[in-house]
């Protein structure tokens, strides 16, 4: 094979179709039959469960838990659905260990806890595979509402709409939906198209119309929406990226680690996905263990995780981590960038190591540098395109806690709305509850 | 989804899930709970004659049988009827049956056997507005020391005469609640047919001691360094109560006698087979008492989906569908040929079944050096053994001998016909077949 993980510059095929479909099939394996039982018998039914409490959709774990156990997985799946619609995606990306199998009690009193998310999928994945959804639309309403985004807060929020029997139109500016699950998601989480498939399974409860390419702020405006509907759910995301700040960032091959992933996540062939042999990624979240991993996974030599603080502010959990070092990342904590400098035909960064007392950050004086064929940003993304009218706050859409914003008529979620923490299944909920929001208005 | 509306001796109530007549059903507050929880009904706690209540003991009560991960198999009790006054018991059943008329309430009654004290206080449970009333002979420990319980349940004439006596005073239908600690459950549920019993329920608690603190010497739960015979429940007991439950079903003397199902009921599927074996509804108590009120949610979506699986648009629709095949040994057809077989596949070369079949059955298992395990049809009499210690599921499984081919083990041809022990040639009694 010509190209391999020590070639130099930004290349494709630097490992073999095999090895890269292994690298990139899926993170947790399905759980067999028998290991489901085994697994859903390890459940206490909890009173008042505090994983349920721990679950942003407050899914009733427990009950779906032991309707595995009782040989009723379609059953299960129904109390899964009936709280997240997604709830096939959220049991392959939800970070369970900061989340539903953190607080349980299992978790608590022997570090091992039901296998919450790989239940879900468990069930999940039952009810799929027979095709038909669990919901009826109620009978129409004749009312109608524009939803603005076809992501996980867009896609919960219309399906709640639909099943209240309310006409719903997703004004979605790309050309294909699913928002971060298509484009974002590390793709050893959702392999298979699952996110596109999720969202045909998600659509065929009918009485939602796509309307792909028109992009709210580009040709469509809120006020023409408020006109031809009754209500407005925003659940636009976060489309624009941070900046880093530092010199040299506007050099060829410093890009946004999410347009990376993007790429990656719609190339049809693994083999043709270009990467460096020397990869730095600067950021703290999901987004930079998952860029530094799948560069990783793609066949870069050396990948290097830049945080400017320590491991335990790190936006990705311990779990994520750990991941990232598994497949062999290296993770640097307290640097941060001060200049990319063309060398060659590469690029060199150059970090400051950073300390931080009482919650301020500054620098050591001890400065270092990496070699770098490419630098992935990914120090946080930021909204782009919210109607001027809204009041904003913290640079998201303020609402309150049924989503409504400042405009009676206009209701928001998921990453563009204020308050809640940047997951899939946040925005489920919040696009889910504001359905059930506008629904008590219309 | 399935309509799980039950209609038993006339009562009907959202679902066949009642609650049986224990500490779930002792007071107001729990059934507010259970039907809130969406328990179809409940059997309330067990009343006693009107005068000071009844006292139970100061230590524990429960003693437990539990299998891997601390599961509750088996749950041991010696608790006594209801130790409330029987006034505040009948205000708060009037109270709730107001509140939930669409549930069904069943008030169990155990006083002296004598008819008085009958008369005394079925005109007040009637003022209730209950739909009816549960007659428990069953309670094996406190109660039947003094001549009520199962000292009562295990003698059919008491069981005719007492049930006679409620038939007399009381309008609504009498369920007489059987004792499972008796030779033949079949007695005791004709007595009860002929006292004019509406239906029976079984069972309730069987006699046991679950454990012995070997420090103290003596039984648990212990009180006081004493420890009494309790009554025992939970899954553990299932299997007892559910052939009980087909003898009385398929008995021509009995059968169609309405029965109410009891004994270890913890998911829907428990609560199904129960109904085919030709329960019309069915009672949890341990299930309730082990993991909360909650737990009906499960049988509700189980039951349904099961129904809507089969077919079923009633739950009457299955109730005894069951009852037809459970037979007696001399019918089973001989004929019939199955041989172990075991999935190279799916075999994770445990040795179990080699173990089991050399060492306690009949040496068909055959071991190789490199651990392979194969069955010796040979050898293989078709116990299932093999089948049921095997750790992997469907691992072992029996199949089938086609008709005309030869079983290797008897050297026979296997035939299509049936042929039982009523007309084998080795039966001495055995009818030449037509
Ligand atoms: C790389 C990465 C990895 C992640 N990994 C995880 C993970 O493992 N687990 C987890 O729980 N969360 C993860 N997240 C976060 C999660 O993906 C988001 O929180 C979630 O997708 C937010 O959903 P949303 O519907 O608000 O927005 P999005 O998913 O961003 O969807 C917004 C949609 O709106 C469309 N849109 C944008 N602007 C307009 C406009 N003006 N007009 C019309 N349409 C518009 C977009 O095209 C998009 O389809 C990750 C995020 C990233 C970036
Ligand atoms: C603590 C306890 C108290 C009980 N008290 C009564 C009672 O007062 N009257 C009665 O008829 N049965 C009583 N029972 C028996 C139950 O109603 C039921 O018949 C038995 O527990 C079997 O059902 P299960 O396996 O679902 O527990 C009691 C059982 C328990 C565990
Ligand atoms: S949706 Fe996510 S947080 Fe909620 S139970 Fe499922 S895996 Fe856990
Ligand atoms: S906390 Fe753990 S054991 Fe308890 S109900 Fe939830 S998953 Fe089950
Ligand atoms: S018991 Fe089952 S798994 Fe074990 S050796 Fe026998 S067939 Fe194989």
């Amino acid at each position: 094979m010509a190209n391999a993980t020590s070639t130099s510059g930004i290349i494709s095929g630097r490992l073999d179709r095999k090895v890269l479909s292994d690298n990139f099939d899926d993170l947790h394996a399905p759980l067999g039959e028998h290991e489901a039982l085994v697994a859903a018998d390890r459940c206490y039914f909890c009173h008042d469960a505090p994983c349920m409490t721990a679950c942003p959709t407050e899914i009733d774990i427990p009950l779906f838990v032991r309707q595995i156990s009782t040989g009723t997985p379609e059953a299960s799946a129904k109390t899964i659905f009936s709280q997240n619609i997604l709830g096939g995606m959220c049991a392959r990306v939800c970070p369970t260990e900061t989340l539903c199998e953190q607080a349980c009690v299992r978790e608590i009193a022997e570090g091992k806890p039901v296998e919450i998310g790989r239940l879900q999928r468990f069930a999940t994945d039952k009810l799929m595979a027979q095709s038909h959804q669990p919901f009826e639309r109620a009978k129409p309403t004749g009312k109608s509402v524009a939803v603005v985004g076809a992501g996980p807060a867009g896609l919960a929020c219309a399906h709640r709409l639909a099943t209240f029997g309310h006409d719903v139109t997703v004004y979605e500016a790309r050309q294909k939906g699913g928002g971060l699950n298509e484009f974002g998601i590390a793709a050893y989480k959702s392999v298979d198209g699952f996110a596109q498939r999720e969202l045909d399974w998600l659509l065929s409860i009918g009485g939602i119309t796509m309307a792909y390419g028109e992009a709210l702020g580009d040709g469509l405006l809120l006020d023409s929406l408020k006109a031809e509907h009754d209500a407005v759910f925003l659940g636009m995301g976060l489309s624009g990226v941070n900046a880093l700040r530092c010199e040299g960032e506007d050099l060829d091959n410093v890009v946004d680690a999410v347009s990376f992933i993007a790429d990656l996540r719609q190339a049809e062939d693994l083999s043709r996905v270009e990467v460096g042999r020397n990869v730095v990624v600067i950021g703290g979240g999901m987004t930079a263990v998952d860029a530094a991993v799948q560069s990783k996974l793609l066949g870069a030599q050396d990948v290097a995780l830049v945080y400017r603080r320590g491991k335990e502010n790190m936006g990705a959990s311990v779990y994520e981590q750990e991941l990232a070092t598994s497949k062999g990342v290296r993770i640097i904590y307290n640097a941060q960038p001060m200049k990319v400098a063309r060398n060659g035909k590469a690029l060199s960064v150059e970090f400051a190591y950073t300390k931080t007392k009482k919650g301020k950050l500054s620098r050591t004086g001890e400065s270092f540098s990496l070699p770098a064929d490419q630098v992935f940003k990914a120090i946080g993304q930021a909204l782009l395109g919210a109607p001027e009218e809204l009041a904003i706050d913290g640079g998201k859409i303020t609402v309150d806690e049924h989503g409504r914003t400042s405009d009676a008529l206009v209701w928001a979620g998921g990453d563009c709305a204020s308050g809640g923490d940047d997951l899939t299944v946040t925005a489920v909920a919040e696009g889910r509850d504001a359905a059930t929001s506008i629904h008590a208005t219309l | 989804m399935a309509d799980l509306t039950s209609n038993f001796l006339g009562i009907t109530s959202p679902n066949p899930f009642w609650l049986a007549s224990a500490p779930p059903t002792d007071k107001e507050y729990n059934v507010r709970r259970a039907f809130e929880a969406g328990w179809g009904g409940v059997v309330w706690k067990t009343l006693g004659e009107d005068g000071p209540p009844v006292v139970n003991v100061n230590g524990p009560r429960y003693g437990v049988v539990h299998g891997a991960d601390r599961r509750v198999l088996g749950l041991n009790n010696i608790e006594l009827i209801t130790d409330r006054d029987l006034h505040q018991n009948l205000e708060e059943i009037k109270r709730v049956k107001a509140d939930y008329p669409d549930r069904a309430i069943i008030v169990s009654l155990m006083v002296p056997c004598e008819e008085g004290a009958w008369k005394a206080i079925l005109p007040l449970v009637e003022d209730t507005g209950a739909d009816g009333i549960e007659l428990n002979f069953g309670c094996p420990h406190g109660m039947a020391e003094r001549g009520m319980g199962s000292a009562v349940g295990q003698v059919p004439e008491y069981i005719e005469m007492v049930t006679r006596w409620c038939k007399e005073n009381y309008s609504k239908p009498v369920i007489v609640k059987l004792t499972p600690n008796i030779t033949d459950i079949r007695k005791p549920a004709a007595a009860a047919m002929r006292g004019g019993a509406d239906a029976v329920s079984l069972i309730n608690t069987i006699n046991s001691i679950v454990s012995v603190d070997l420090d103290i010497m003596a039984p648990e739960p212990t009180i006081d360094g004493k420890g009494t015979h309790g009554g025992y429940c939970g899954p553990a007991v299932k299997p007892i109560a559910m052939s009980m439950v087909s003898e009385i079903a398929r008995d021509p003397e009995t059968a169609g006698l309405p029965i109410s199902g009891i004994g270890g009921i913890t998911t829907w599927r428990d609560a199904a087979e129960y109904m085919a074996l030709g329960c019309g509804n069915v009672q949890v108590c341990t299930a309730a008492m082990t993991y909360g009120f909650k737990i009906v949610q499960e049988m509700i979506s189980g039951l349904s989906q099961w129904m809507d699986e089969k077919g079923h648009t009633a739950v009457s629709d299955f109730v005894g569908m069951a009852v037809p095949n459970v037979t007696d040994w001399q019918y089973l057809n001989l004929n019939y040929v199955t041989k172990a077989m075991i999935s190279q596949d799916d075999c994770i070369s445990c040795g179990r079944c080699f173990a089991a079949c050399e060492d306690t059955s009949h040496q068909a298992v055959l071991m190789s050096e490199d651990r392979v395990f194969t069955v010796n049809d040979a050898e293989c009499v078709a116990c299932n053994l093999c089948v049921e210690v095997c750790p992997v599921e469907n691992c072992i499984t029996m199949v089938e001998q086609a008709p005309g081919t030869v079983d290797e083990r008897t050297n026979k041809v296997v035939e299509n016909e049936h042929g039982d022990w009523t007309t084998h040639p080795n039966n001495p009694g055995a009818v030449a077949a037509e």
